[in-house]
């Protein structure tokens, strides 16, 4: 599973997605309303839990968090083998 | 107070509602009128009552006539200076039978017509039938502390103060929610009146009065609230006159409310300053017995007792209090939204429930509230926080303007770096409509909205191209952008969330549940006036809220009360339905079948939800999100449950002590059930 899917997969779960095509890779998740400030912090703990990542905080910024598509470059940017602990 | 019903024939041919019709309807309302009931019918109209004897305990019975019995009232409310204008209407020859409020609405109407309505200091809902021009009059007290609901079928028009005696009255009207009430209540926290949350029942707008007669209807704002524009206008004078004006002002409103009533009057207590304060000048105002009531919470997160009974010490009151678990509400939940007939996207009406109770059993029938003075006196962090982003939205690349958010909300603050750029991130949206209406509550409504999400197909197609906030937008008044942003921010506090919820779901719905009457000093005719007159910058000093009230406070009651920071009033919500213990109508509304039965959500989003908030560990308390999804979910399913698929029931509503049936044949001895046969008042 890529990072891409298992991401979506968690936002879709996690934020009660009921159609998960209408959920865009490339669509802001703040804007959508899919995710608010205290969802980001769920998000976040997920991302550290399933990557073994740390994130700093300098990094906890809407540019690398705010879609699919730019958390997935962010994980790949930390190092991650994007078919990893799949 | 009381709760009022009826219907009026629109058309030739159309008989009045039956005696067994009305008989039901008011079997619907007997919580809010245990006391007596009555009806009148004649050829087009039927008028019903049940009361809650509080002025004039002898001789208030409805529904009542004028001296020839051609006009015919029915009134649920108070008139608080009902004396005033009664002496008025004497001088002008006019005759009383009666030392009640109600009489000398019909008179006013008399004398003044529509215009007596904006001569009122009260709070009320009322329908005056005047046959010899066969014109039904409805209207409502101006910030909508009373309920009427209007539906109109099989040529009839239906009213009523609660939608259940309408449903009741008339079982043939379609029972369906409203897709439209549901996306403004998954917006606003409320259908924002007219709209409504049943589909083809409206609710009367507060302030209006509503003229129904045989050339059609009517219907105008005889108030609505006023600012003064943001250049010039306002209130000239000192920060202490004005401090002087709004104590004296209070006091006054407190005092009319202690003292125009023939029973005993209490006060809740929140520990907050707008109750304390009321609460201490409700003591003051009487020399008697003075009862204060609190909630209480076992979650120490809500919990406000030490404030409590600092100030019920204080102040000398006899103080009771309930405390409220988390089961306790899970509990009174169903009772709770059959009462609130909405939608709820917080807990917070069910411990108010649990409160009236526990007044009701104290024996006392009326409780003055704190109600309004956020409204009036800008206390909300909203405010705080509109000004803010104005500020910031001045300078939107500053990085330090956004840091004032963190004297707001100071867990900012404490937060590591990361959700204060998240924070910004939120706040900081829409910075550049900042000069537009509605921006101060787009924080709000953006994230209760983003809940359209759990709509199911069906209800998303029926709500696709809506907008609520478009639609409430286009209905401001011409002067609202000259008003300061404050006073717009207020205006849309008291269209939206003031008269559809607090004063609605956590006010009026939840006092009647146990038959106690709430009286609202903040709303006060003329402190309201007073209040809007004043410069925004009296009542949001810089970033400190309610500032006139707060020098106000001081002197009478404890400087730790004046001084805390405001703590919003709150229950908990989601989880109090997830526990392994919660009562069995949890899971049965949360199964996929209910679920896709109702056909409300969507059950796949609605089984997400609910599965994360189940596994959710204690230490990790739901977000707001998901607070308002899993309240909202279950209130809505219990709505559709209770006052949509279950028939309505027609229940006996005992004796009627006042009974005027022109319909009913000479010697005509039995009425509906329960009813009595003729026993004319006239």
């Amino acid at each position: 599973m890529t990072v891409q899917e298992r991401v979506r997969q968690f936002i879709v779960e996690n934020f009660y997605v009921a159609e998960p095509s209408e959920l865009h890779d490339a669509a802001s998740l703040i804007q959508g309303g899919w995710v608010d400030s205290t969802g980001m912090l769920e998000l976040i703990a997920f991302l550290e839990e399933s990557y073994g990542l740390r994130i700093a905080d300098a990094e906890m910024t809407p540019e690398n968090l705010d879609s699919i598509d730019a958390i997935a470059a962010f994980v790949a940017r930390k190092g991650v083998q994007l078919s990893a602990t799949a | 107070m009381c709760g009022i019903a009826g219907a009026l024939s629109l058309r030739e041919g159309v008989a009045p509602p039956s005696r067994e019709d009305l008989a039901a309807m008011v079997g619907a309302l007997r919580h809010r009128g245990p006391d007596e009931r009555g009806l009148y019918r004649d050829g087009r109209v039927g008028l019903a009552h049940a009361r809650l004897s509080i002025i004039d305990l002898a001789g208030g019975q409805q529904p009542l006539c004028n001296e020839d019995g051609t006009r015919w009232i029915v009134f649920n409310g108070e008139i608080f200076n009902y004396v005033e204008l009664r002496e008025e209407l004497v001088a002008r020859g006019h005759h009383f039978r009666t030392r009640s409020d109600t009489e000398v609405l019909l008179h006013a109407w008399e004398a003044f017509g529509p215009r007596c309505f904006e001569r009122f200091n009260g709070q009320f809902a009322v329908a005056l039938w005047d046959a010899r021009e066969g014109t039904l009059v409805l209207a409502r007290d101006r910030l909508g502390v009373r309920p009427l609901h209007l539906c109109e079928h099989g040529g009839r028009l239906w009213f009523a103060s609660e939608v259940k005696a309408i449903f009741a009255g008339a079982p043939a009207i379609p029972r369906e929610l409203d897709p439209a009430g549901l996306a403004e209540t998954f917006t606003f926290w409320t259908a924002v009146a007219p709209q409504g949350v049943f589909r083809g029942v409206r609710e009367l707008e507060p302030g209006h009065v509503r003229v129904v007669g045989p050339r059609g209807a009517t219907e105008r704002a005889f108030w609505t609230p006023r600012y003064p524009a943001r250049t010039g206008g306002g209130t000239p004078g000192s920060l202490a006159e004005a401090v002087d004006r709004t104590r004296a002002s209070l006091q006054a409103a407190v005092r009319l409310r202690m003292l125009r009533a023939d029973v005993p009057v209490g006060s809740y207590l929140s520990g907050g300053l707008d109750s304390s304060l009321v609460a201490a000048m409700g003591r003051r105002a009487k020399d008697d017995r003075f009862f204060t009531f609190s909630i209480r919470f076992e979650d120490a997160e809500f919990d406000e007792t030490h404030f409590q009974r600092q100030v019920a010490a204080r102040i000398g009151s006899e103080h009771r209090d309930v405390v409220v678990r988390r089961r306790d509400i899970a509990e009174a939940f169903p009772d709770v939204v059959r009462h609130a007939e909405r939608p709820l996207l917080r807990t917070a009406p069910a411990p108010l429930f649990l409160l009236s109770r526990l007044v009701r059993d104290a024996g006392i029938k009326v409780v003055l509230t704190g109600e309004g003075a956020d409204e009036m006196f800008g206390g909300y962090d909203l405010f705080r926080e509109a000004r803010v982003r104005r500020f910031w939205a001045r300078a939107p690349g500053s990085r330090l303007r956004p840091r004032l958010l963190e004297r707001l909300y100071p867990w900012l603050a404490r937060s590591p770096v990361a959700q204060q750029a998240l924070a910004r991130e939120f706040f900081g949206r829409g910075l550049e409509r900042a000069a537009e209406p509605g921006f101060g509550h787009m924080t709000r409504w953006g994230p209760t909205a983003a809940l359209w999400r759990l709509f199911s197909p069906a209800l998303r197609g029926e709500v696709e191209g809506f907008d609520p906030v478009a639609r409430l937008l286009a209905t401001l008044p011409a002067e609202f952008s000259r008003w300061s942003p404050l006073a717009q921010d207020q205006y849309l506090e008291v269209r939206t969330l003031l008269s559809g919820y607090l004063l609605s779901s956590q006010g009026d719905r939840m006092l009647m549940a146990h038959s106690v009457e709430g009286r609202f000093p903040y709303l006060d005719t003329e402190l309201v006036e007073l209040a809007n007159a004043l410069p925004p910058d009296f009542k949001l000093r810089g970033l400190d809220e309610k500032h006139v009230l707060k020098r106000v406070a001081e002197g009478w009651v404890p400087a730790s009360v004046v001084r805390r920071s405001k703590q919003p009033y709150r229950a908990p919500d989601a989880r109090c339905f997830t526990a392994p213990d919660a009562p069995a109508w949890v899971a049965d509304l949360m199964d996929e079948r209910a679920v896709t039965g109702a056909g409300l959500f969507d059950p796949r989003a609605v089984a997400r939800l609910w599965r994360k908030c189940r596994e959710a560990r204690e230490d990790a308390p739901p977000s707001n999100a998901d607070n308002m999804a899993v309240v909202g979910v279950l209130s809505t399913g219990l709505l559709h449950e209770q006052l949509v698929r279950r028939a309505p029931t027609r229940e006996s509503p005992g004796d009627f002590r006042t009974v005027v049936d022109r319909l009913a044949p000479p010697g005509a001895a039995r009425g509906p059930a329960g009813a009595p046969g003729e026993r004319g008042t006239t």
